[in-house]
């Protein structure tokens, strides 16, 4: 059975390719730091699990430690010119969407027929079947487009440059996420809004926890963070059982009003600082700012919505 | 109290623009030692939910194709399908991409789309040719449009993933609920989803619509 480690693998693969291939360039003047970075995140994908805990922990201080001194820097992958690719995407017309529409298209077909077929792991049918995707995609491409044997290996450096440590950012706060969860935080921050806040109409109730769900996801990064602690704190006990609000409402919509957080906050870093980094824009909340208008309304629209369906 | 000196290194951190990895490692160190765990316990508290949390990065697996394509000029051709659809402006174009990710998202498809998989290689480089077609662009337009499509990408697929019910935040929802001794199904929650997902559509359409950059010369 094809479990998460092989998805695992795959990506420590490429991450180990990336690695020798920035060593490799002699235009990177950081080149022997840069790849010590991709080096050490292609040993976490390949053997995380063998690593133990405290070795997982001086792994990630390592990579902390050569992004936070300026030690990963861009190379110089070879690739095509923007003359070279016009030339190419006139000459290959709307078939060259095909392989890129495989991936999206196995990690469908994956989940619907591979799901509950025995071969993968259940669990993970999604992601697995997406690493499936990936690997057609990579054949299909490689032997209509016949690229040079370097090609795929230096194009992820060329994608994995530009987007720099934010790579691991995701994967950082959600680490974060993990220790908060141990230390209490979620805890402390529920006691001191009902100690603090004035919760006295159903009205004022809803409006606490919805905005508490979008305040305290905007801090974690996550609305499932957030979610457990302010509805223990204000959901249930005030607004479903001393109101008498309609539980499956107010949970449902609690969560969507944690999801408006989401879209405002730079620690919701693969939705928010991630495409920064991939679409190569100047301004670090570019996208933030474009999601704030949508996601204000949505707040007030999911406090309204609470309220009048929860007390219909 | 001690315990959220943590969340104060994060927003300070950010405010002062330090490097967002040094920032969220200090921390996590910070808000272990504050709950009065010891160095070594909290640095392995933290490699363990780190390792635990690989799947959030799996995703970079789609560079090698991604790359790629863009080598063999990707997003050129996205922007001469676009640049040849007379009716596509950049509100329409993000509108339609909209409507699809929230039902693709709402029928439990998620990683159908994404920042990484869909809006870098075809959809903003689509959006930027619609928005083209008004006129030349600025970079700081170029950047909105961009960015606009992000947003788009992101909005369509939080305000469509609940609808479903196997999906990871309706079942932690049932998951809680129950630990506190209230039985739900999935579907009774998955439908409450379906009013904001209305709402969402109609908030962010009319300001996709609205959405002409460079349209002011």
């Amino acid at each position: 059975m094809i479990t998460l480690s092989a998805v695992y693998a795959l990506a420590g693969l490429m991450f180990a390719g990336v690695a020798v291939a920035s060593l490799l360039d002699r235009a990177n003047a950081q080149r022997g730091t840069t790849a010590l970075f991709w080096a050490g995140l292609a040993l976490s994908f390949l053997a995380g699990d063998r690593l133990g805990d405290l070795g997982n922990g001086l792994l990630v201080f390592v990579l902390v430690a050569i992004a936070g001194t300026g030690g990963l820097r861009s190379g110089q992958p070879a690739t095509t010119s923007p003359d070279v690719r016009t030339a190419s995407a006139v000459r290959h017309g709307n078939a060259l969407f095909l392989p890129a529409l495989i991936i999206p298209a196995a990690a469908l077909l994956g989940t619907l027929l591979l799901k509950n077929s025995g071969w993968i792991d259940p669990k993970q049918a999604t992601l697995i079947s997406l690493g499936l995707g990936v690997i057609l995609a990579l054949l299909t491409t490689v032997i209509w487009l016949r690229p040079p044997a370097t090609a795929p290996v230096q194009e992820a450096r060329r994608l994995l440059d530009s987007i720099g440590w934010v790579a691991i950012l995701p994967q950082m706060l959600a680490a974060l996420g993990a220790v908060f969860a141990l230390a209490g935080v979620g805890d402390i921050v529920g006691k001191l809004a009902t100690d603090y806040l004035p919760l006295t109409t159903p009205f004022a109730a809803v409006v606490a926890y919805a905005l508490g769900m979008a305040l305290f996801t905007m801090v974690m990064g996550n609305a499932f963070a957030a979610f457990p602690v302010m509805t223990a704190a204000i959901g249930l006990p005030i607004v479903v059982t001393q109101f008498g609000g309609d539980v499956t409402v107010v949970a449902a919509i609690g969560m969507l009003s944690g999801f408006c957080g989401t879209l405002l906050t730079p620690m919701a870093a693969n939705f928010n600082i991630l495409p920064v980094a991939l679409l190569d824009l100047k301004d670090r909340n570019a996208v933030i700012k474009a999601q704030a208008p949508t996601a204000l309304i949505m707040l007030a629209a999911n406090a309204l919505l609470m309220y009048f369906l929860a007390f219909r | 109290m001690l315990t959220l000196s943590g969340i104060g290194v994060i927003v300070l951190g950010f405010l002062l623009r330090i490097n967002a990895l040094l920032v969220v490692a200090v921390a996590a160190l910070v808000t272990g030692l504050a709950a009065g765990l010891d160095p070594v316990a909290v640095i392995a508290a933290f490699g363990k939910a780190f390792n635990d949390a690989r799947y959030v990065s799996a995703i970079w697996l789609v560079l090698p194709v991604i790359g790629l394509l863009e080598r063999f000029g990707l997003q050129e051709r996205a922007k001469l399908l676009i640049g040849g659809i007379r009716a596509a402006t950049v509100g329409r174009l993000l509108l339609a991409y909209f409507v699809i990710r929230q039902l693709t998202a709402a029928v439990g498809l998620n990683s159908v789309g994404g920042q990484a998989q869909t809006v870098r290689p075809l959809i903003a480089p689509m959006a930027e040719a619609a928005a083209e077609r008004g006129g030349a662009l600025t970079d700081s337009e170029r950047e909105k449009v961009r960015a606009m499509a992000a947003g788009t990408e992101n909005i369509a697929l939080f305000f469509g993933e609940d609808i479903f019910l196997a999906i990871a935040s309706i079942l932690l929802i049932k998951g809680f609920l129950e630990a506190n001794g209230i039985l739900v199904s999935p579907l009774e929650l998955s439908i409450w989803a379906i009013p904001t997902a209305v709402v969402a559509l109609a908030v962010h359409g009319f300001r996709l619509m609205r959405f002409k950059p460079g349209a002011a010369k």
